[in-house]
């Protein structure tokens, strides 16, 4: 399978990015990793008219202690988070899930920024941000906002990241810490979640049970008034909207969002 | 576009079509046959080959974006002289091939991962090479022979 044809560009840096990108508009789609986006153009799903490769803009990768928050550039791969001393230290949750996502290949390629925009429900790393709340800092056009965790998956593969917008880091909270726990539950090794709970500060996400990755909002307020861990786990599928494919039902799924949201709590509690 | 990169330590610049995939760059215009096709969707890993040091997946990476890096096939591994590198020499020793298909892949996954780790565990080894798949399910006899190649790889990095 071959991409349809296409002009490639590399940026030198994140103010060339938004200049090709303001240059090119819509014809144009940011390269980071290449590992959601080169399989797409090979099924032809999407067939952008110029590629703009970002892999090698150097500033936007880093791990850094800034106040009571950990700054990461957007650029960072998920072989670098796995690795990073300081992340297993201030975010370990991040550095777990990490680990977690594909096989080390993918790992070598794939980068937080770009899982984060590409906005895939069935993710690992934006499960993970969601639940550390924390920030995304997106430049665009019109200067530099920054975007909640909260509010920033928007709706199926959809983000706050606009067409000629670049996210450049993610800021985090020092979680160091405090329990947390990531349970994921996959058929075989090397792939997706079917569903996955991420814990962190009375925080509990969930990966593949609705259009975007989500909080368990009954769990968290199950949580916060009070109730047993299995009491707030027993409510976790509240609110999600789980479909049904070659893994699994919808019931099943339901079930399994309790299941692991119940371990996840444990475990992060212990 | 011209593209530019040092492949098993040899530099060549091929004018190649932007889309062209790093496995096709090497296999079809550099002549380098080792990097298989076998999915297309980067889940079996025999196109792994060594990208700056890291196993990755070149069925999954453009020519272009390789452009200014090194590249390192099975090809690149053997000495001047033919001595195999540890790595084949253990998978020839242990049997970890059949058919060979997913082999050059398994081979270039476990070079880094021994890279990274020079003294795994078994399990460790099998978490390594999770990226890589062989149709043959000959899983047992590659996991042996990476741990036999890390055995004796030991002397040369101490
Ligand atoms: C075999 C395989 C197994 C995988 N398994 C898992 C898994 O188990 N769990 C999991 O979570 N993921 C998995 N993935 C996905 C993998 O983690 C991807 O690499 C990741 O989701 C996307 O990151 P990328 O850097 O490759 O992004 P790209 O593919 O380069 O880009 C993805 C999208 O984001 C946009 N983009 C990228 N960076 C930016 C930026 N800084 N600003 C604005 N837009 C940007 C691109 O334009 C594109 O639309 C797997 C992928 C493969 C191929
Ligand atoms: S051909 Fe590249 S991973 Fe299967
Ligand atoms: S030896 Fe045949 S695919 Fe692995």
């Amino acid at each position: 399978m071959i991409p349809a044809g296409f002009d490639y560009v590399r940026a030198e840096s994140a103010e060339h990015a938004l200049a090709l990108l303001a240059e090119h508009g819509d014809e144009a789609k940011l390269l980071a990793g290449g590992h959601s986006l080169l399989p797409l153009m090979k099924l032809r799903l999407a067939v952008p008219g110029v590629l703009v490769d970002i892999a090698h803009i150097d500033e936007l990768r880093y791990i850094r202690v800034e106040g009571d928050e950990v700054a990461i550039g957007a650029l960072t791969r998920d072989r670098e988070l796995e690795r990073s001393e300081l992340l297993q230290s201030e975010v370990p949750l991040l550095a777990h899930v990490a680990a977690q996502v594909g096989d080390p290949q993918v790992r070598a390629r794939g980068t937080l920024g770009g899982s984060l925009v590409h906005g895939d429900s069935a993710s690992d790393l934006p499960t993970a941000v969601l639940a550390l709340g924390g920030s995304l800092v997106i430049q665009g056009p019109a200067g530099t906002r920054t975007v909640a965790a909260g509010d920033f998956f928007q709706g199926f593969f959809t983000t706050a990241v606009g067409e000629d917008e670049l996210l450049t880091e993610i800021r985090l909270p020092r979680t160091g810490g405090l329990g947390w726990a990531y349970e994921k539950f996959t058929r075989r090794a090397n792939d997706w979640p079917i569903v996955s709970a991420a814990v962190v500060d009375g925080r509990v996400a969930l990966a593949n049970s609705g259009p975007t990755v989500l909080r368990a909002a009954a769990t968290e307020a199950a949580l916060a008034s009070g109730a047993s861990n299995a009491d707030a786990a027993a409510v976790a599928d509240e609110g999600t909207s789980p479909s049904a494919d070659m893994h699994g039902g919808v019931e099943y799924r339901r079930h399994l969002t309790r299941t692991l949201v119940g371990r996840a709590l444990d475990t992060a509690s212990a | 576009m011209d593209v530019t990169m040092t492949v098993n330590g040899v530099e060549s610049t091929r004018d190649v079509e932007a889309r062209t995939l790093l496995v096709h760059h090497l296999r079809e215009n550099l002549d380098l046959r080792a990097a298989n096709v076998g999915c297309d969707t980067s889940s079996c890993g025999a196109c792994t080959v060594l990208l700056d040091g890291e196993a990755v997946k070149s069925c999954t990476v453009l020519a272009a974006q390789a452009a200014g890096s090194e590249v390192t096939t099975v090809e690149g591994l053997a000495a001047a002289d033919g001595t195999m590198h540890p790595v084949q020499a253990a998978f020839r020793a242990e049997h970890g091939l059949q058919c060979g298909f997913c082999t050059p892949g398994m081979v270039m996954a476990t070079v880094s991962l021994l890279r990274d780790n020079p003294s795994p565990t078994e399990r460790q080894v099998r978490e390594g090479l999770e990226g890589n798949l062989c149709r043959c399910t000959g899983y047992h006899n590659i996991v042996r022979a990476a741990l036999a190649a890390a055995e004796t790889q030991k002397p040369v990095s101490a």
